[in-house]
């Protein structure tokens, strides 16, 4: 017991530490790299100078929103892989990313920032995902209908759908509106607004902090949830309250970040080879290590072909896309059996 | 410590136990035997809250279930499944699940009581040293054992087990059968057991409860319960009731097709006189 309760400390003080590291190395790296030491005397000068607006202005926001989204998407990852037992379910895989895509996209082309203020982004951005996953919800559960292979070809046509439906709406939109959905839709941390990666992170957090209470009802349905009732768990409620927080997960970052796929996919399962099953330390560790690999992501986003810059969501959707086929063929990494 | 009135109850609208009624004492070993589809499994589910009683009830000491907390519920109550996926724990990580009944809302960390009580789980049942070992590299005997450890890690008073000893050789059934025994005897634990297997339900349970199409058919002594009359009718085959030699309990033979049935009574009374 004290030897597991260890390990789980220096995880999470290791995957801590890279988090830092590449929040540092962020800080340092792009069209103007300015070193660690640098950073230190720029931090000590105050504001007023180039590099102090670099810093707090253009890089510390991609940074600190790389950390909320990613670890955000990372934990529904974890979430939604626990309730349907299969690690290649995940946010962007069941579709529920479309969903809240098409949410924000309904919102830019009625034009509802204009009429109830920034927060119609993360707004719409749930209401789209919540709409997918209660979907999901009634067909796979309730009723026993979908089986994982179909769940995840509902998922690719639901992403269909919303990106058809997208494109339908920039298609009638009006031209300066299509501007705000192109480059929404890029899925891209940069020229966040503040107010919005204030309230990313503190979804993100606020998310960790619930969803580590359902640890242990998240242990015990990797045994079915039959046997997760036969210990005594409300199945029923937790999978409801589970739902919530992976909706709201998945729309808040949406809303503000696009579609950034496979981030939901990739992490858990590098995390769950490092630092096991149990998610006990699962969590913590997929959202620490999201966080430090979606910056790390957009880090090269910015950097790769600067001064232009990729969307973030190319490069993950690369790496995540490769990994998802190699998990399809090879049967050993389907942990979760059948 | 268990009883059950009047029970009906199905899937969907369709009813599939009808009209069921059964008491079972503390420290009794009680098996459930039937054919396919007659309700065994489906009785099982009802006792442990899975399926909802369209009448009557089910009252574990005096207590309506469905009144229980869950969470008390599962302190009582123990299940034995078959078939779980769960190939990438360790044994002892698994056995460690039975505890979650005892857990805290706030509590993440298993308690010293957790680890004792997971350990003698695993030393009850002989398996203490594979705990190291992931469930897909033991054998299936070994599997089912550590499914027992778990169901003892709730510390339940009533252990429910649906067909324990499928798909294991005779060595291993035996092993698991002479377990549970043990389990009732030393443990006082009441014990509730789906057998498909007559002899070994006959072998080891001291009532059997006879289930066809979704009603009890019989509920008695194995003596009672397991001659020929009675099986032929419920499980419509040609069988043979013999004694055990050493244990005096019924024991079923089956009869192959070609022989017939009053040819072989008539020699069996000729050499009996």
């Amino acid at each position: 017991m004290r030897a597991k309760i260890g390990k789980w400390t220096i995880w999470i003080l290791a995957l801590s530490g890279t988090l830092i590291s590449v929040s540092i190395f962020a800080l340092a790296v792009g069209s103007t790299s300015i070193p660690f030491t640098e950073i230190v005397e720029v931090i000590f000068k105050g504001k007023g100078t180039i590099g102090h607006s670099i810093l707090f202005d253009l890089r510390l926001p991609r940074i600190v929103l790389g950390f909320a989204i990613g670890g955000g998407l990372s934990l529904a990852g974890v979430i939604l892989q626990g309730m349907f037992r299969n690690p290649l379910v995940e946010p962007y895989t069941l579709g529920i990313s479309g969903g809240a895509a098409l949410g924000v996209c309904l919102n830019i082309v009625l034009r509802l920032p204009d009429k109830i203020g920034i927060i119609s982004f993360p707004l719409f951005g749930f209401l789209g995902a919540i709409l997918v996953i209660t979907i999901i919800y009634l067909l796979s559960i309730k009723r026993g209908i979908l089986r994982i292979p179909t769940l995840l070809l509902t998922g690719v046509m639901v992403s269909f759908i919303a990106s058809s439906l997208i494109m339908l709406a920039m298609a009638i939109t009006r031209t300066e509106d299509l501007h705000g959905i192109v480059f929404w839709i890029m899925g891209s941390l940069a020229e966040a607004d503040w107010w919005l990666i204030k309230a990313m992170v503190l979804v993100s957090i606020i998310s960790m902090v619930i969803s580590y209470f359902f640890s242990l009802d998240l242990n015990a349905l990797s045994l079915g949830e039959e046997e997760a009732m036969h210990l005594g768990l409300n199945i029923e409620k937790s999978k409801r309250l589970l739902f919530l927080i992976s909706a709201l997960l998945t729309g808040c970052s949406v809303s503000i970040g696009g579609i950034i796929g496979f981030v939901g996919l990739l992490v858990p399962h590098f995390m769950r080879m490092l630092v096991g099953s149990d998610h006990r330390i699962l969590l913590i560790a997929s959202f620490l290590g999201g966080g430090a690999f979606l910056i790390l992501c957009d880090t090269l986003a910015r950097t790769i072909i600067s001064p232009l810059e990729l969307p973030v969501g190319v490069i993950t959707g690369i790496i995540g896309g490769i990994l998802f086929i190699y998990a399809l063929t090879k049967k050993e990494m389907m942990f979760w059996g059948k | 410590m268990l009883e059950i009135k009047a029970l009906t109850c199905g899937y969907q609208g369709k009813f599939f136990l009808q009209n069921i009624n059964l008491k079972i004492d503390h420290q009794e070993l009680v098996g459930i035997i039937g054919p396919n589809g007659s309700g065994k499994t489906t009785l099982l589910r009802a006792i442990t809250r899975i399926i909802k009683p369209q009448k009557g009830g089910i009252f574990l000491e005096g207590k309506d279930i469905w009144l229980l907390p869950l969470k008390e519920m599962a302190q009582k109550v123990a299940v034995v499944s078959q078939n779980l996926p769960v190939d990438y724990l360790t044994v002892e990580e698994f056995v460690l699940l039975g505890r979650i009944p005892h857990f805290g809302r706030f509590q993440f960390l298993e308690t010293k009581k957790d680890v004792e009580v997971t350990e003698n789980a695993l030393k009850l049942t002989g398996i203490f040293s594979l705990r190291n070992q992931c469930l897909s590299e033991i054998s299936e005997g070994e599997r089912q054992l550590a499914f027992i450890a778990r169901a003892l890690a709730q510390e339940p008073k009533l252990l429910l087990l649906d067909e324990p000893t499928a798909h294991l050789d005779i060595a291993h059934q035996i092993e698991v059968l002479n377990l549970i025994k043990r389990l009732n005897r030393a443990l006082g634990l009441t014990v509730i057991i789906v057998l498909h297997d007559l002899n070994l339900a006959s072998e080891y349970c001291q009532r059997l409860v006879l289930l066809k199409g979704g009603k009890v058919f019989k509920n008695g002594l194995p003596e009672e319960v397991l001659t020929y009359q009675v099986i032929e009718e419920v499980y419509n085959t040609v069988v043979v009731v013999e004694k055990n030699p050493l244990s005096s309990r019924p024991l079923v033979l089956l009869v192959s097709g070609d022989i017939k049935k009053e040819e072989y009574e008539r020699n069996h009374y000729d050499n009996w006189r």
